[in-house]
């Protein structure tokens, strides 16, 4: 959302990731010296089920251009189903988001493994690049700093 | 006269003891929607009336500590209502038994006719003790479920934001649509919660959006469509909108129809293995 000292404008991702998968696939990709962009901020959760959808209405608000959402792939959790009920949760959350006229093409969701480091590299980079080229997403944010009253 | 049906019955239920109080709808005012009455003498049952401004979804005082200190109650429900009933009975707040249910079959209410009368696909309820009455006018043949969310997504997403951010600015936070609602039946509802404060509590768009969220998404593949929340709202924020886009989007990916299989496990808190994830990468 905010200019870059240079003047380009450089989008803010926020990924909401799970402590045992994602992270660690971030981790990895630290540790692998992968470069991905320095755009992301990670929030580390204990686990994609334990989400709740208004942390990424928060995001949203607080300026976020993109959003990822990351955790283990179906059978890995490490609390077997929490990223099965997560699953089930963002079907209706996306269609509820797309009703209220979010942008849809700025709230992202992947399965990212431990041993995932360059899929985590992959996945930031291309979502970092396709919100650079749509601009910022002030829509929602802008919403938040009107008062009504 | 399905009225008299009504009240016989609820004497009956009275008299013999099968009930402690009758929840139904009482007189109003000509040109109002009844009230709800709560009946427990035999006599009392004169008060009870059936018309097509019964509007109100009655099942929310099942959840009200006041009522159940009442002692077992009968409820009157039409099929919309009645579905209410049975994610209740889902999600284990309430014990079927200990309620007598008398279903109502429903020509439809409001004057004219509600929306959600219009698309009614059943209009006698299922799952009752007993059903009074039937069908005489059935629903509008030419009026599907989804046919003001239809319209409403083919506005582009920054039109939509355009529309909620006009409709929400207008919402005054007095939760009219949380306290009506069978299914907002939480202790103590996330808005209430202060540390931390999730959603903002002043009446301002950015509390507002976070508040319909909620309380949408608290509803998902919950929601019975009894549209009373649309009813309560004061400034009349179409939030039936919200719901319909809710429960649309369940019956599309899951097949499931809210409050119409008592056996059924409630669909979110549960999960299954090929649950549809095109969208994630």
């Amino acid at each position: 959302m905010s200019a870059h000292p240079t003047g380009v404008f450089e989008p803010k991702v926020i990924a909401y990731v799970c402590n045992w998968c994602t992270y660690l696939g971030a981790d990895l990709a630290g540790t692998s010296r992968l470069e991905y962009p320095a755009n992301v901020r990670i929030v580390r959760l204990p686990c994609t089920g334990r989400i709740d959808f208004n942390l990424l209405i928060k995001g949203f608000e607080v300026g976020a251009d993109a959003i990822l959402v990351s955790g283990c792939h179906p059978g890995d959790c490490h609390y077997t189903s929490g990223n099965f009920h997560a699953r089930r949760r963002w079907i209706l959350f996306r269609q509820l988001l797309d009703t209220m006229g979010f942008d849809m093409n700025r709230i992202h969701f992947a399965w990212i493994s431990a041993a995932e480091g360059k899929k985590f590299q992959h996945v930031l980079t291309d979502i970092v690049e396709q919100t650079r080229r749509m601009g910022p997403y002030a829509a929602y944010s802008k919403i938040c700093e009107e008062v009504s009253c | 006269m399905l009225e008299q049906k009504l009240r016989q019955t609820c004497r009956e239920l009275l008299a013999n003891g099968t009930v402690k109080v009758i929840i139904g709808y009482g007189a109003a005012p000509a040109g109002q929607a009844t009230r709800a009455v709560f009946i427990t003498t035999p006599e009392g049952v004169e008060q009870l009336v059936w018309n097509d401004r019964c509007e109100a979804n009655l099942v929310a005082y099942l959840k009200r500590p006041e009522v159940r200190a009442l002692g077992k109650p009968a409820i009157v429900v039409k099929a919309c209502d009645e579905r209410a009933l049975v994610v209740l009975q889902q999600e284990a707040q309430l014990e079927r038994a200990n309620v007598f249910v008398i279903g109502m079959a429903c020509d439809g209410i409001g004057a004219p006719r509600e929306a959600k009368c219009r698309s009614c696909e059943d209009q006698v309820p299922r799952f009752c003790d007993v059903v009074l009455g039937e069908v005489t006018k059935p629903a509008d043949a030419a009026s599907a479920r989804w046919d003001e969310l239809a319209e409403f997504m083919k506005k582009s997403p920054e039109e939509r934001m355009a529309y909620w951010q006009q409709e929400l600015a207008r919402c005054v936070k007095c939760y009219a649509c949380r306290q009506v609602c069978p299914l907002c039946y939480c202790q103590r509802c996330i808005v209430d919660k202060n540390r931390p404060t999730v959603i903002s509590t002043s009446p301002s768009l950015k509390g507002n959006f976070a508040w319909h969220v909620t309380r949408a998404f608290h509803l998902a593949a919950r929601c019975a469509g009894c549209d009373a929340c649309t009813r309560a709202c004061p400034v009349g924020i179409n939030l039936r909108l919200l719901n319909q886009s809710m429960a649309k989007a369940t019956e599309e990916n899951f097949q499931c129809r809210p409050g119409t299989d008592p056996q059924a496990q409630p669909l979110i808190g549960n999960y299954a293995t090929g649950d549809k994830e095109e969208f994630i990468r």
